[in-house]
């Protein structure tokens, strides 16, 4: 299956589900609603053709200027296609989304990190704790607002 | 610490780490027992945080390279590829072909090292102290070749955006034959001591076991995810490199236990220097870095006496280069999984966001689900067979 393929039959079989597509430099994108997401997610992974089976990374990225404020991206693997796909998920301050360890059990870590390094909640996560930075850390080192050096005395 | 359960069983809290040599750096398992039995593992991480993907988006790209080689810092090489293939594909740069085939020599090499790393420190925990000697013998000689090339052993920095540092002399290849010609049979030395020794297989066999299906579900790659018996490699997978090119075999287990990943390992090995022997019969000749001004760096003979390449240099060391916006996920096939780079470019000579997708970090988070009911003593060794790096884990 090939870039455009994979846009295709997303968009043929849960068209409902998603926000939008693109291209990408390297791997096709789908915009997804916090709402659709684990709908979404298992679709992906359940899809015959697709199979997107193995997941690489969950991750945020942060844009202080726009509303809402992060955009936590996914990027799945097929083991079956040989192909990646790049999930989006817009999400505001102080939001959260729904954990997708119930889809792939190997989340649980990844997601952890996001909310440790970027304060994004995710519901009905097994055991979500801060996991690089000591538990009573104050701060979310990832977001933008956030110094190098020089927060505290 | 005991902590009163009902009568009959009580539940004790001990501390392994975060200084313990079996732990391979410092990390901290905290564990539930009954007796000698593990109920329950929780790895507690981040004593070696060191901030890598904040510190990068706040230098430019080709100061990221030296950050690369400080996460798994016994596959360094490897690091500076898969980050020097990410910005690649964000700028579109055609590495020529010579690079191409250098940079698959290094990494094989890499592999190799890290491999003989994990076997003769794996051999420590478990009790077989010679194997260690044997292994580091030969790591050495690898790292003697990338001083060669690059005046550094563990830190090379040498492979960057645009294709590598330096181009490799006769002395370099004289050796690198030697090494290949030697190495199958080392390799059988260590598969001596160890493949059909009693307390090699009764420590390894069916302990800390990982099916398919799980290893797919936690997301595992590299080495633990073949154990389980799946065919999968991003090399193949996802070629890079031109490793389209070579042939090589792609080592599976059929039970996914702490044996069969000993084995994957070994085989890989193998496989490794066979890539290695294909790849320098060869080597095409020509330029060893992109003619991309705005990114990589000129020949460093014409930087001494051509004033318009001390002006380029100038110019890329100084950071006053620009990227095009847009944002590439690029991953690798690493010793210990797949070590991916996402950044996302608003367009300046600093990454908006650079991600580091650590294999390591995700095999680590199985550690639990694989130990659960085993022995303590049993613990060491599936610790051990996952290969873990902290540098790579806490970044």
């Amino acid at each position: 299956m090939n870039r455009q393929e994979i846009i295709d039959r997303i968009q043929g079989k849960v068209s409902s589900l998603i926000a939008g597509t693109s291209q990408g430099i390297d791997y096709p994108v789908v915009y997804v609603n916090k709402e659709h997401l684990i709908e979404f997610m298992k679709f992906l992974k359940e899809d015959e053709e697709l199979s997107f089976d193995l997941i690489s990374d969950v991750t945020a990225v942060d844009y202080p200027d726009r509303n809402p404020r992060f955009d936590v991206v996914y990027h799945i693997f097929s083991i079956k296609n040989g192909q990646r796909i790049r999930v989006k998920v817009p999400v505001g301050d102080g939001e959260g989304v729904e954990s997708v360890t119930s889809v792939w059990r190997g989340a649980e870590w990844l997601e952890r990190e996001v909310y440790d390094m970027f304060g994004i909640t995710f519901y009905n996560h097994p055991d979500l704790r801060r996991i690089l930075m000591e538990e009573d850390f104050k701060y979310y080192p990832l977001r933008k607002d956030f110094p190098l050096e020089g927060i505290e005395e | 610490m005991t902590v009163e359960g009902n009568e009959t069983r009580k539940e004790m809290i001990l501390n392994m780490g975060p200084q313990h040599p079996a732990t391979h750096g410092v990390l901290r398992l905290l564990l539930h027992l009954e007796g000698e039995v593990v109920k329950k593992t929780i790895p507690i991480i981040g004593y070696l945080h060191r901030g890598v993907e904040k510190l990068g988006e706040n230098r430019t790209y080709i100061q990221n390279i030296v950050f690369t080689d400080r996460l798994d810092y016994t596959a360094s090489m490897s690091n500076n590829l898969s980050y020097a293939l990410a910005v690649e594909k964000l700028c579109g740069i055609e590495v020529p072909e010579r690079a191409r085939v250098i940079r698959v020599i290094m990494t094989e090499l890499q592999r190799i090292a890290a491999h003989l790393l994990w076997l003769g420190t794996y051999a420590l925990d478990i009790g077989a102290m010679s194997v260690f000697f044997y292994c580091f013998r030969e790591r050495e000689k690898i790292l003697d070749m990338f001083e060669m090339v690059s005046g550094q052993r563990l830190t090379p920095s040498y492979i960057c955006i645009g294709g590598v540092r330096r181009d490799i002399d006769d002395k370099f290849l004289e050796a690198l034959k030697v090494f290949c010609d030697t190495f199958n049979d080392y390799v059988k030395d260590y598969e001596n001591l160890l493949t059909k020794n009693p307390i090699w297989i009764e420590r390894l066999k069916d302990v800390a076991v990982l099916s398919a299906e799980d290893a797919i579900n936690w997301g595992v790659t590299g080495p633990v995810l073949r154990a389980s018996g799946v065919k999968f490699d991003f090399r193949r997978a996802t070629p890079y490199c031109g490793y389209e090119n070579y042939e090589f075999d792609i080592p599976v287990g059929t039970k996914g236990d702490c044996y069969d990943r000993y084995l994957v390992r070994v085989e890989e090995m193998r496989q490794s220097n066979r890539i290695l022997k294909q790849a320098m019969k060869d080597i095409p000749d020509g330029p060893i870095m992109a003619d991309v001004p705005f990114i990589a760096f000129p020949p460093k003979d014409q930087v001494m006496n051509n004033i318009e390449a001390l002006i380029k240099h100038f110019k890329i060391a100084s950071g006053t280069f620009q990227i095009p916006k847009g944002e590439v996920y690029s991953s690798i096939e690493n010793p210990k999984g797949e070590l991916g780079f996402y950044i996302v470019s608003d367009g300046s000579s600093k990454p908006y966001r650079m991600r580091i997708k650590s294999s390591c970090f995700v095999n680590l988070s199985a550690l639990p689900f694989m130990t659960q009911g085993c022995l303590v003593a049993d613990l060491i060794a599936a610790l051990g067979s996952i290969d873990i790096v902290l540098g790579e884990i806490d970044r």
